[in-house]
């Protein structure tokens, strides 16, 4: 809790800052409305005034760390998930979840080698969520795509339509899961923004948090003082697949 | 949604048939656990007889709501039914509420409806391991 | 033409309840298998987060392309006005009907959560190709149902052309919704491509013709009845065609591959890499499921033989399963590539390192279910044709319009 009331002041003081700064801009050129969306109140819904995304710089992805994956197992609980009784070590690998990887890439030409960690997108367009039968698969108005597990049959059509592998499907039985992460066998899963950090007014990603060398920066791309609209602003920036045209709230640079 | 119809007509007819007039006067076997934080309460988030019959469409309410919508209070929430109405064990640990006997096993199983949420949700209110 | 006149299929009651108890079985066996994987979960299965549709999908998507073709015989009939089809009508839908259950069976039990079913059928995100076929596949069993009643029952029988013509167009949009199912994948490089939904329209026509071939020889065989030697010579030559159609639109869809250079290296995988994918393509596909029964198909004497004809059928069935393998399983091996120009070094998740194919083994569970599904099919259609009037009592030439009998092919 304690953690939570911080996080309200910080964005509180950001607002304060904001609405001087608006002010201040108002006396120069009346009339221009300084983009700057009022923290959410817990009883309101997500809006689209908000989009988060990340922008990460595969320059300071430092080869062999894995404290993003490790962050982000702990946060949503991925490493409760216990190895069935009498299950293949090998092959349990290859079906046990995985929200955020590190992917390491040589040039075909050149030999550079590139490393970056690798999630869901967050597509403008998610084609998860065109291919879902029952709409469990979903865009959330602030750009966060996800699965509502209620709805969800366990087809995994959307992991045939994902070009990122973002998705993971839940083999077995899960013991135990932390209660803002609900897992159970048979749903369809993937990287949510810790969707329950923004919605209880927090800014931050745990992998972003665990990030020693800066590469991960996130927030709401549509607030043009936000950390990560300035950065994509300033550096050269692609997306992964850009030729699918999904306008991504992942960016990469250094890739 | 139409399973909840469903669902809830299921409910209604077992009330009919197997006493629900039993349930309704003297709570259903072992409905609140001593030691919770519900026992010291007058009632639920709204009064006891409304809870009994329409908790579930509370939840599914709310889920909506928190999953889509991004709305995360508290009052309706399933996280707060299982911090308010979970026991203890001896020792002070957390039990299941879905543990036989436990708040929401109890009058499940009484009217035998099975019990969906805990397949993917927490029974207990925050498991140590798991991050902030 | 003499009146057609259709009987129940009569073979003594010991041997009908004897295949009933071998198909039921065998349904059962997998029924289990289902359940077993839905109680431990999908880690008991070969398939992982990589090849997330296996062996399953293979029979279950084989079944449900198989169903639409095999109502292929009574539109012939009916839309095209072939009168030596006419008889096979009712065969043709009986088996579209109970082809379609099984493989749907197959599919829903593989489902994580096949106790959701009520969601599938009641939520709907109408931009999913696959909440259409949901759609799809349900107006097919009312339709043919229907199309079913009009051929039995007199009374019906004024709207037998309409109805036919709906259930011709509606097997149409049905198996190109499922070919779409893989079409639209944008993200794989084995699919992508529109061509997709044509090629699974043919590949419908030949499987399905090709099971009603088997299910027709077998039943006629076992009480009795005659096929003549005009209908069996349209007959093979209308797989033929069917066959050398697949064979057509496989060939353009590798070439259209071929040429665009972001595609090379699934070809590569699939044409000469792939391993047993690769096998399975070359041998399984081609040589099995297409050369071969062609080369019977046109042989002079060989192509006069019912049982060389119920042995092309046979391979056309196993080639065709082989050729789901390929696309289905061989589709998803094929790693993503998501950095075009660069080499995948290492990963924390699989992203096809050097290049290194998805693995997958099958697990008997899964094959044990998708049989299961295909035992359904044909359980369900004994029951039929021995329950209801679904068999011509005689196909003999005699027995058929002799002027129909004199045009040869189709």
């Amino acid at each position: 809790m304690s953690s939570n009331n911080e996080s309200i002041d910080r964005k509180r003081r950001s607002f304060l800052g904001k609405a001087g700064a608006a002010v201040a801009t108002t006396v120069v050129a009346p009339g221009v409305v300084l983009h700057a969306a009022a923290p959410r109140s817990p009883e309101q819904p997500v809006t689209d005034a908000v989009r988060w995304g990340m922008l990460i710089d595969a320059n300071k992805c430092a080869s062999g760390c894995s404290d993003c994956v490790q962050a982000c197992e702990e946060e949503n609980g991925l490493n409760l998930v216990q190895m069935p009784e009498g299950a293949d070590p090998e092959e349990w690998a290859r079906q046990r979840p995985r929200w955020i990887r590190q992917i390491q890439l040589q040039d075909n030409l050149t030999g550079q080698v590139t490393t970056l960690p690798m999630m869901c997108q967050h597509c403008e367009e998610p084609p998860c969520a065109d291919v879902c039968p029952t709409g469990a698969s979903f865009r959330r108005a602030d750009g966060i795509v996800m699965v509502d597990r209620h709805i969800c049959i366990g087809c995994r059509y959307c992991m045939m339509a994902c070009p990122y592998k973002a998705r993971s499907f839940i083999h077995e039985e899960v013991e135990e899961k932390p209660t803002h992460t609900p897992r159970g066998k048979g749903c369809v899963e993937s990287c949510n923004f810790c969707v329950h950090r923004l919605d209880n007014g927090r800014t931050t990603t745990a992998c972003q948090d665990a990030c020693r060398h800066q590469a991960i920066v996130f927030g709401d791309l549509k607030d043009k003082n936000s950390p990560v609209a300035k950065a994509l602003e300033s550096v050269k920036s692609r997306q992964i697949r850009a030729d699918l045209q999904l306008n991504t709230g992942v960016r990469y640079s250094g890739v | 949604m139409s399973s909840t119809v469903v669902r809830s007509l299921c409910l209604a007819a077992l009330f009919a048939l197997i006493g629900g007039p039993v349930v309704a006067a003297e709570g259903a076997p072992g409905a609140i656990v001593p030691g919770s934080k519900a026992a010291g309460l007058d009632h639920c988030v709204e009064p006891t007889p409304y809870m009994r019959r329409h908790h579930m469409e509370l939840i599914l309410h709310q889920r909506d709501k928190t999953v889509h919508q991004g709305i995360r209070t508290k009052k309706y929430s399933l996280a707060n039914c299982i911090d308010c109405h979970v026991g203890h064990d001896a020792g002070g640990k957390a039990v299941p509420v879905n543990a036989e006997g436990q708040f929401c096993d109890s009058c499940h199983d009484f009217v035998g409806q099975s019990l969906d949420c805990f397949e993917c949700h927490a029974t207990t209110p925050t498991p140590a391991s798991a991050g902030k | 033409m003499k009146k057609i006149h259709f009987r129940e299929w009569t073979v003594p009651s010991p041997r009908y309840w004897g295949v009933f108890a071998v198909l039921a079985a065998i349904v059962g066996v997998g029924l289990i298998s289902a359940l077993y994987m839905e109680h431990e979960g999908h880690w008991v299965t070969g398939m992982n987060n990589q090849i997330v549709w296996g062996m399953p999908h293979v029979f279950a998507v084989f079944l449900i392309v198989a169903a639409s073709g095999a109502l292929n015989v009574a539109t012939i009939g009916t839309v095209f006005g072939k009168k030596p089809y006419k008889p096979l009508g009712r065969l043709s839908g009986l088996l579209a009907i109970a082809l379609l259950a099984g493989g749907l069976m197959v599919l829903v039990l593989d489902l994580g959560r096949a106790d959701r079913l009520m969601v599938a059928m009641t939520t709907y995100n109408f931009k999913s190709i696959f909440a259409w076929n949901i759609i799809l596949y349900n107006g097919f069993f009312v339709i043919v149902a229907a199309y079913l009643y009009t051929m039995m029952e007199p009374k019906a029988k004024k709207y037998y052309f309409s109805v036919g013509v709906l259930g011709g167009i509606w097997r149409l949009i049905l198996t190109t919704g499922t070919g779409s199912i893989f079409g639209f994948l944008v993200a794989r490089m084995a699919y992508d491509t529109a061509i997709l939904a044509p090629l699974f329209i043919v590949m419908s026509f030949a499987f399905g013709l090709a099971i009603f071939l088997l299910f027709l020889f077998f039943a006629f065989d076992q009480d009795g009845r005659e096929i003549g030697g005009k209908l069996l010579f349209r007959l093979k030559n209308t797989l033929g065609v069917f066959v050398a159609g697949v064979a057509l639109l496989l060939l353009i869809y590798h070439l259209t591959k071929l040429y665009g250079t972001k595609y090379h290296g699934v070809e590569a995988f699939i044409l000469r890499d792939g391993g047993v994918y690769t096998v399975l393509f070359w041998v399984g596909q081609v040589v099995v499921g297409l050369l071969l029964p062609i080369a019977i198909i046109i042989h002079p004497t060989l192509s006069r033989s019912k049982g060389w004809i119920a042995g092309a059928s046979a391979m056309v069935v196993l080639g065709g399963l082989a050729a789901m393998y390929v696309i289905i399983i061989g589709g998803q091996a094929y790693p993503i590539e998501m950095f075009p120009g660069k080499t995948v070094i290492a990963s924390g998740f699989f992203d096809g390192v050097h290049g290194q194919p998805n693995y997958y083994a099958p697990s008997l569970p899964e094959i044990l279910l998708g049989i299961g599904g295909f035992a359904l099919a044909i359980l369900a259609t004994t029951i039929g044709v021995r329950m209801l009037k679904f068999l011509p009592a005689d196909l003999s030439d005699e027995a058929l319009d002799p002027h129909a009998g004199l045009k040869t092919g189709n």
